[in-house]
């Protein structure tokens, strides 16, 4: 199982546990309108969100939840929530 | 070495010789008496332990749910409210698989407000995953101490342990008790070893999140850890019994049940008065015996219907009422006997501290060949109207 006797697991476990599948809004992101402030980043729960060589934000889909904090927060409207299609 | 003490002494004594590293209590009567006999010894040096005091039981347990899956050998006592209060903690040493062990001095819960006893307590906890062991007198409540960590330290069971022994009839009475030298206790019960623990060095995190695709798996594993009990306690009674004499090998026992014609069934000290009110029946030409429930979690199933197979009738004693519903262990009994055609009558009796004397047991046994039962045992007359 994915965990031992007593609910127990050693650290780390977070990277077997996929928790991408729990989001039923996916966040798209517009790079047009990005500036590259990184508020994204900042404040993304899960510290899933990453940057490429031109510092656009890259999220991890394994773990997103979906909770849209970085589409509530980014000043320029460059990420739009979507309903995810599975 | 034979010594007249009380109940809680002689508890608190044998809980000492079990070698504790860490205690925590709350006082609640009439567990008191046990909790401050070790607060003594911890003071006094004469045992190695860590006495942590809580501003509450839900602490209480707390601190020792921690201790435990630290790797110490933990211990806690406690009664009726304070039981209630530890409700939530109780589950999680269950489902961390911590072997801790906890005295209870059934006590009724409120309201009313009552500190006399009856077992609702510890019933009131039977779906929580702790082994649930009753004592008839301070002898059986003094050795359980032993028997219940050695099983569930097993690490095939790693599940709490109740030891129950009723409040105030047990705790609070002298009688003599066979009391053990600590070379003795350590000869039965060696040093814990935990299954894992707690240890920055390596570390691990306990009783984590189930999502529901593994969450009935856990409720499983502990489910059988605790089947698992039925076997692993005769076998730690047995070992008992071979170097002290006194055998507790039996998840029942049977009093005078030799061509028994009614069965009484019961959990505690009210065995003690039902054998000598059968002892009274059978001079009188009555074939009455007793089957006393000594695990009441696991509950021995298989080892109940066997004992019952020759009888005509079951009388249960339920010092507990599953409100709605019927007496706990009457409830068990009748699962265990489904499918035959024995009769099980129960009988609510002694809650809050309501004495059970002889007379009483032997009309529950009259009641019984009546076919009356399924009723609150010596109820005023002016709630019936």
């Amino acid at each position: 199982m994915a965990l031992g006797t007593g609910c127990t697991a050693r650290p780390g476990n977070s990277r077997n546990n996929k928790t991408g599948s729990w989001r039923v809004f996916r966040p798209a992101f517009i790079n047009e309108r990005c500036t590259s402030c990184g508020m994204c980043r900042i404040v993304c729960p899960e510290g899933c969100i990453g940057e490429n060589e031109e510092g656009l934000p890259v999220p991890d889909y394994d773990y997103c939840k979906g909770c849209g904090l970085c589409a509530e927060e980014c000043p320029s409207e460059a990420i739009e929530m979507k309903k995810e299609e599975k | 070495m034979l010594e007249i003490t009380e109940g809680s002494l002689a508890v608190a004594d044998a809980v000492g010789k079990c070698r504790p590293q860490v205690i925590a209590a709350y006082p609640i009567t009439p567990q008191t008496h046990i909790v401050e006999a070790l607060a003594d010894m911890v003071a006094n040096c004469t045992i190695d332990a860590e006495y942590i005091t809580v501003e509450s039981e839900f602490s209480a347990l707390s601190a020792c749910l921690g201790a435990s899956a630290a790797g110490s050998r933990v211990y806690s006592a406690t009664t009726s409210q304070g039981l209630a209060l530890m409700f939530e903690v109780c589950f999680n040493c269950a489902g961390m698989r911590l072997p801790v062990v906890m005295t209870i001095a059934n006590r009724a819960l409120g309201a009313p407000l009552s500190i006399w006893n009856d077992q609702q307590d510890s019933i009131s906890l039977r779906d929580s995953g702790w082994l649930q062991f009753y004592a008839e007198d301070n002898q059986e409540a003094t050795d359980l101490h032993y028997l219940a960590y050695r099983v569930s330290e097993d690490h095939n069971i790693l599940l709490p342990s109740f030891v129950c022994f009723d409040g105030f009839i047990l705790s609070h009475t002298y009688e003599p008790v066979d009391i053990l030298t600590q070379e003795e206790a350590d000869r039965y019960l060696p040093r814990f070893t935990p299954f894992q623990r707690l240890d920055a060095e390596d570390p691990i995190s306990f009783g984590l999140f189930a999502a529901p695709d593994y969450y009935m798996e856990f409720r499983y594993e502990i489910d059988q850890a605790a089947k698992k009990a039925l076997s692993v306690f005769p076998k730690a009674g047995r070992e008992f019994a071979e170097l002290f004499g006194r055998d507790y090998s039996g998840l029942v026992e049977s009093y005078r049940m030799e061509d028994a014609d009614c069965a009484l069934v019961a959990m505690g000290s009210l065995c003690g008065t039902v054998k000598d009110a059968i002892d009274e029946l059978r001079d009188a030409g009555n074939k009455v015996g007793l089957l006393k429930i000594r695990t009441f979690r696991p509950f021995p199933a298989d080892e109940v219907k066997k004992a019952l197979s020759g009888v005509s009738r079951v009388a249960v004693l339920d010092k507990n009422i599953s409100l709605g519903s019927k007496g706990a262990v009457a409830l068990e009994v009748r699962d265990a006997l489904y499918g035959s055609q024995i009769p099980v009558h129960d009988y609510i009796i002694g809650l809050g501290g309501r004495d059970v004397r002889k007379k009483d047991i032997a009309r529950v046994v009259s009641l019984a060949g009546e076919g009356k039962g399924d009723l609150y045992y010596g109820l005023r007359e002016e709630v019936l109207k």
